[in-house]
């Protein structure tokens, strides 16, 4: 039997996730979509799909007679608005949280590198778009070398950044930043973001770049293509743009990073490309993909765990 | 309502560019002091890429902006300190922490088409009680009534100055004036308009001149023209031709004539003038601190910089993608092959 899950917020991610869910998910159902705005494009699509839906937000969902059924809250809101629908869920105890905005409230989440650590915890947060397709690459680098410094630069299409992206584009740099250092393992985490608004629109690129202790080259190239595919697992459209770079800053060319003074080392650079499924959003919004996708696998492995115990 | 003419120099953050982010210390406040003596406005002080741009990306500073800043503000008799910020690459947090250090003017950047990101940091600025200026950059990609739509959103925000920022020093004389009237016609009286010119067509002084007739008051130059591609406006250029003009202003051409030639040229390390790479940038309509990165690609994958400029241009890449020159490299060597 599926499990029923609920997704909170109708914007661009929700709805994306919706129809992941919908058309792709062997273990997940569909159960109620839930939005603020009536008139909103998402609850339109939900509706036309066949799919429960209810325009009250938490308050409304939580009277529903779905809701004793549903086992998972997928929270594609804002962060504020997590505070307040993570204080209604929190006293249900047979209900668990995928909190897909910068909130984090619970752990950090990047599937194929902390998954195991956080298979228990009932709120869980998925870092950003940037975070998802980076931090992955960052963690491969660490498990061969230390990582001293993990900077990360996400180019997502103007037209794949709803309003919510927009008026907090702070707390994607914050959270992304942040998950890098613990997620990811670096000393220090940079994380930037770049809007394009070329048409026709521009797939989604992230690069990272690492700062680690010398090692060999070929291991760590070795570990990041082994990264690739497991991220490609939940995330087809994942790829490698360019072969791995490497450049030896030596001692006497240090450079000057903040938090960590003068540092030498092995410059990583990979330079990846995520293809979106192309579900609500055209291929070109990998940055929604890899979210959505990212979510919907925690998902799946959550309930892949607990029929396995 | 007319706006004094008010100039700010960009020697010490658009300047960063030219030297790779390296000035020290000390120069950052000899060159302060220089231009708060000779009557400017206002000087910016931040990496090249705004508060927070020392990265891999664009090059790591020799010191955090902390250190760049500290200590100018109480060496300037009259000048205002001023610092840049890139929503996407530095935060609010950022932003609080110059304040702390006597900033008391920032410019909020962002591409021409996306001002949308920027009114979260326009509004914590003045929330500080500081003047704001919203920087739109590589004004060429926008025309004139869309780019006067986007200001609008940073004076509904709070914004005090609007910019037309000519990051890839691709625009002309007429295209100057058709942005600054859109402008004129769409933003408040009381908002102040500004100027950011590149001279990779040899239009910096001209452009700003242009401008100036056609309403904006707010005009950034920078000593010997220190800056990213062919540099900026040449400030002691500038005000010399103010001067023939008869327009007021509080700058002394001699004084920036000395610092520009006995402080700023012995830094440059690679001239910075209108030549074969420079005038690329212009010519492809490409941003101009994509100069050196590309540079460096170009000896390190055996590739011509122009060739990389121009594919770069093609591919509408956007301020702070610095990370493509690499890719684009990579993939023409691997066409080559």
């Amino acid at each position: 039997m599926k499990t029923k899950v609920a997704i909170i917020g109708s914007g661009n991610i929700g709805t994306d996730l919706m129809i992941k869910i919908i058309r792709l998910s062997p273990s997940l159902e569909m159960s109620v979509f839930v939005g603020i705005d009536p008139a909103s494009d998402g609850l339109a699509r939900a509706k036309r799909m066949g799919i429960k839906t209810c325009h009250t937000g938490i308050d409304g969902l939580i009277k529903m007679e779905e809701w004793k059924d549903i086992k998972i809250i997928f929270d594609a809101t804002s962060a504020k608005a997590h505070v307040y629908n993570w204080g209604k869920i929190k006293n249900f105890k047979d209900k668990r949280m995928v909190d897909l905005t910068p909130a984090a409230i619970g752990p950090y989440l990047v599937p194929p590198v902390n998954f195991l650590d956080n298979m228990d915890i009932p709120n869980v947060n998925m870092v950003t778009c940037g975070g998802q397709a980076t931090i992955p690459i960052v963690a491969a680098v660490n498990r061969v070398t230390k990582v001293h410094y993990g900077e990360i630069v996400a180019s997502i299409a103007s037209k794949s950044a709803g309003p919510g992206t927009r008026a907090n584009i702070d707390e994607f740099t914050e959270t992304t930043s942040e998950a890098i250092e613990k997620v990811g393992g670096a000393s220090k985490g940079k994380a930037i973001i770049v809007l394009n608004p070329a048409e026709p629109p521009l797939v989604m690129r992230d690069t990272v770049f690492t700062l680690s202790a010398p090692a060999d080259r070929e291991e760590i190239k070795k570990s990041i293509h082994e990264m690739v595919v497991e991220v490609q697992k939940y995330v087809p459209g994942y790829q490698l743009h360019q072969e791995v770079q490497f450049d030896d800053i030596p001692e006497s060319e240090a450079v000057f990073i903040e938090g960590l003074g003068m540092k030498h080392g092995l410059k990583t650079t990979v330079l990846l490309k995520v293809v979106g499924a192309g579900h609500y959003l055209p291929e070109y919004a990998g940055n929604l993909d890899i979210m959505t996708s990212a979510a919907r696998a925690t998902a799946e492995r959550m309930i892949a765990k607990n029929s396995s115990k | 309502m007319n706006h004094n003419i008010y100039i700010q120099d960009v020697t010490l953050r658009d300047g960063m560019h030219a030297i790779r982010h390296q000035y020290s210390k000390a120069k950052i406040k000899e060159i302060a002091v220089a231009l708060d003596n000779a009557g400017v406005d206002a000087i910016e002080i931040s990496h090249g890429d705004g508060l927070a741009g020392g990265s891999f990306n664009y090059g790591f500073g020799a010191h955090t902006d902390w250190d760049w800043l500290e200590g100018i503000k109480e060496v300037l008799t009259h000048a205002k300190l001023t610092t840049l910020i890139l929503p996407g690459i530095a935060t609010i947090h950022d932003l609080k922490r110059a304040h702390e250090l006597g900033v008391e003017s920032v410019r909020i950047a962002t591409h021409c088409t996306e001002a949308d990101i920027s009114p979260q940091h326009i509004e914590a600025a003045k929330k500080l009680g500081m003047d704001v200026g919203g920087f739109l950059m590589m004004a060429h990609m926008n025309e004139p009534t869309k780019l006067a739509k986007q200001a609008k959103i940073m004076e509904d925000a709070g914004a005090d100055c609007v910019y037309v920022t000519d990051s890839a020093g691709a625009l002309l004389m007429d295209d100057v004036a058709d942005r600054i009237k859109a402008f004129k016609d769409h933003l408040k009286p009381s908002t102040e308009i500004g100027i950011h010119c590149h001279h990779n067509l040899s239009l910096g002084v001209a452009n700003t001149v242009v401008a100036l007739q056609h309403g904006a008051n707010r005009l950034d130059a920078s000593l010997a023209g220190m800056g990213a591609g062919a540099g900026n406006a040449p400030l002691e250029v500038l005000i010399a031709v103010l001067n023939k003009m008869g327009v007021n202003h509080n700058s002394d051409v001699y004084k920036l004539m000395d610092a520009a030639d006995d402080i700023i040229r012995p830094l440059q390390e690679r001239p910075v003038r209108v030549d074969r790479e420079t005038l690329s940038l212009g010519y492809a309509g490409v941003y101009s601190s994509f100069l050196l990165h590309s540079e460096r690609a170009a000896k390190k994958y055996g590739l011509d910089t122009r060739a990389i400029l121009e594919e770069l241009g093609k591919r509408n890449m956007v301020g702070g993608q610095e990370d493509m020159i690499v890719d684009v490299a990579l993939d023409m060597l691997s066409k080559n092959s």
